[in-house]
């Protein structure tokens, strides 16, 4: 727990800024509602204040500044009103024992997870399949990883739209399908880069070690090349599975979906509801956190059951 | 019959700067229970030959046959033991399931498996390592390691590429102290490559002198040194001669271009 303390360090830095920040976000928000409840504000009128920046502002007002930190749909939030609306739609709706209400933040990243989680399995699955393709077969090294480098420089926003409407066009009714999609082709691209490279990692000696002993290619393949990639494929999977959650999130803002995590940021865009977006991300982060932490935890496991320390 | 026998062997790499003459006109006999060294400067081919030995590289001319048979045959036959000169062992796995790797790929049963690993280590002196993991060990161990590995199916032949190169001169002296101890015991025909005089004529048998650009045998000596050989050996009137002997071969051969 060495690094516990830097950590937290740059936390504290982080959440301070974070409180500075928000007076000079916030500070036109809270003069229109000092005025409109009666106080007097320099100058008066929200549309006059629009000429002057927020550092005068808030040298002329500064008895209102205070408001900035309690408004309901604050341009920004505070830490702690966007840890209370996580505690109130996660914990709380656990304690009036519904913890899976439409409601709550727990059945959106439920949501989320399921796409994620799928999504994860497929990308990975066609990564590996086609990282061994290509150590195997120079047709494939040389028709498939140009493919695979332009398939990421293809923005997926806009793809998203169009594997929508084309899942739905061969009658697919299901969203999650989409979304694992879109979330596949985020993720396979960093496990197949991680595998070729892992899968080519054993040293030429090392493969003629295994042709002196007139070793098939399956068993080469299962004693040597697979072994030695199980480094990489860690690796590559906790790059994996953080895009893959992207990849769902943004599966989810282009298509008129009203559950899980991007939906949420997305309704909580058009109803001006800031508070509903700041938790749908931290919870989405946290989600990413406890994914990547599961996997690093499952790394630590194998590869010292594997004699080689992590 | 001979066990390894070469006869006017070729190999010519093609590369950008045109051929390299890896081996030119090379033929050698090596007999059953032969310890024959290879010995010269880089660029010699010693290795390129004993990777034709072994049918990891293939001759672009003459005539090369392992047991009477080619290369290939044998290889596939299984009838040598190959050590790198890295120790080349398989960081996941243990000790024990390092040296039993050949004999999974050769379909052993389980028990014969620990029995063949139990007694390449006692050969080795290696017992009680079974379970520790490569990095677990010395740089010399890791080596003797893979030796036990080349011993684990028993094959009659032991092609040995600069098992020794990577070690500091004490451990070369005990290992190779012990590698004649294990030769005595087993009569295995050994060919041994290596960089050191010293090395070569206190193993061998036969010391086959090479030269580069292009590699070919410039001298072959038969040692007339007595098969028990203790290490003080080394500063006998008889040893130093045969090294001197080696030393001539090797500057005769070494255009100094």
């Amino acid at each position: 727990m060495r690094s516990l303390l830097p950590v937290l360090t740059v936390l504290a830095v982080i959440v301070g800024i974070w409180y500075l920040a928000v007076a000079p976000m916030n500070v036109r928000v809270a003069l229109d509602q000092a005025e409109r409840a009666g106080a007097e504000v320099m100058p008066e009128g929200s549309v006059p204040r629009r000429a002057v920046s927020v550092w005068r502002l808030m040298a002329q007002n500064s008895e209102h500044v205070g408001l900035g930190y309690a408004l309901e749909r604050p341009r920004l939030p505070t830490p702690a009103q966007v840890g209370g609306e996580l505690w109130r739609t996660t914990g709380e709706m656990i304690q009036k024992g519904r913890p899976f209400s439409k409601r709550g933040l727990i059945y959106h990243g439920w949501i989320t997870l399921q796409s994620t989680l799928w999504g994860f399995l497929l990308g990975t699955s066609l990564g590996i399949a086609g990282a061994v393709a290509i150590v195997y077969s120079r047709t494939a090294d040389l028709s498939l990883m140009p493919w695979a480098i332009i398939s990421q420089t293809i923005p997926i926003v806009a793809l998203a739209p169009m594997i929508i409407v084309l899942t739905s066009q061969v009658g697919v009714e299901s969203r999650g399908v989409p979304k694992a999609i879109i979330s596949a082709y985020l993720c396979f691209f960093p496990v197949l880069v991680g595998m070729v490279k892992g899968l080519r990692a054993p040293q030429p000696s090392e493969l003629d070690l295994l042709r002196t002993y007139n070793a098939s290619g399956l068993q080469s393949f299962l004693m040597l090349r697979l072994p030695a990639s199980v480094p990489y494929l860690f690796t590559s999977l906790k790059v994996g599975i953080a895009a893959a959650l992207v990849g769902t999130i943004v599966g989810e803002l282009p298509t008129g979906a009203i559950s899980g995590l991007g939906a949420r940021i997305l309704i909580g865009d058009q109803f001006g509801t800031p508070l509903a977006i700041w938790s749908a991300l931290f919870a989405a982060a946290v989600l990413a956190g406890t994914l990547v932490s599961l996997l690093d935890v499952t790394q630590r496991v194998t590869l010292r059951r594997m004699g080689m320390q992590a | 019959m001979s066990v390894i026998s070469a006869q006017d062997l070729d190999l010519t790499f093609q590369t950008n700067d045109g051929p390299v003459h890896a081996l030119k006109g090379v033929s050698l006999d090596i007999e059953k229970g032969d310890f024959v060294s290879f010995i010269g400067p880089s660029g010699c081919g010693k290795t390129t030959f004993l990777r034709c030995m072994a049918d990891l590289e293939q001759p672009t001319g003459g005539s090369i046959t392992v047991n009477g048979t080619t290369p290939e045959a044998a290889r596939r036959a299984r009838a040598y033991g190959y050590v790198f000169q890295a120790a080349g062992l398989y960081p996941w796995r243990t000790i024990g399931r390092n040296i039993s790797l050949p004999l999974e790929i050769m379909g052993f049963s389980k028990s014969d498996q620990a029995e063949r690993v139990a007694r390449v280590l006692e050969l080795v002196e290696l017992a009680g390592f079974e379970k520790k993991f490569p990095w677990q060990l010395s740089g010399g161990m890791q080596q003797r390691a893979s030796i036990a590995r080349a011993l684990a199916f028993d094959a009659d032949i032991l092609l040995m590429d600069e098992p020794f190169g990577a070690l500091d001169e004490i451990v070369r002296d005990h290992l190779n102290e012990q590698l004649l101890q294990l030769w005595g015991r087993t009569g295995k025909t050994i060919a041994f490559v290596t960089h050191s005089i010293p090395e070569a004529v206190y193993l061998s048998t036969k010391i086959v002198v090479m030269s580069p650009r292009p590699g070919r045998i410039t001298d072959v000596i038969e040692s007339t040194l007595p098969r028990e050989r203790p290490l003080d050996m080394r500063e006998s009137p008889e040893f130093l001669e045969i090294a001197h002997r080696v030393r001539d071969g090797l500057r005769a051969g070494h255009a100094y271009d």
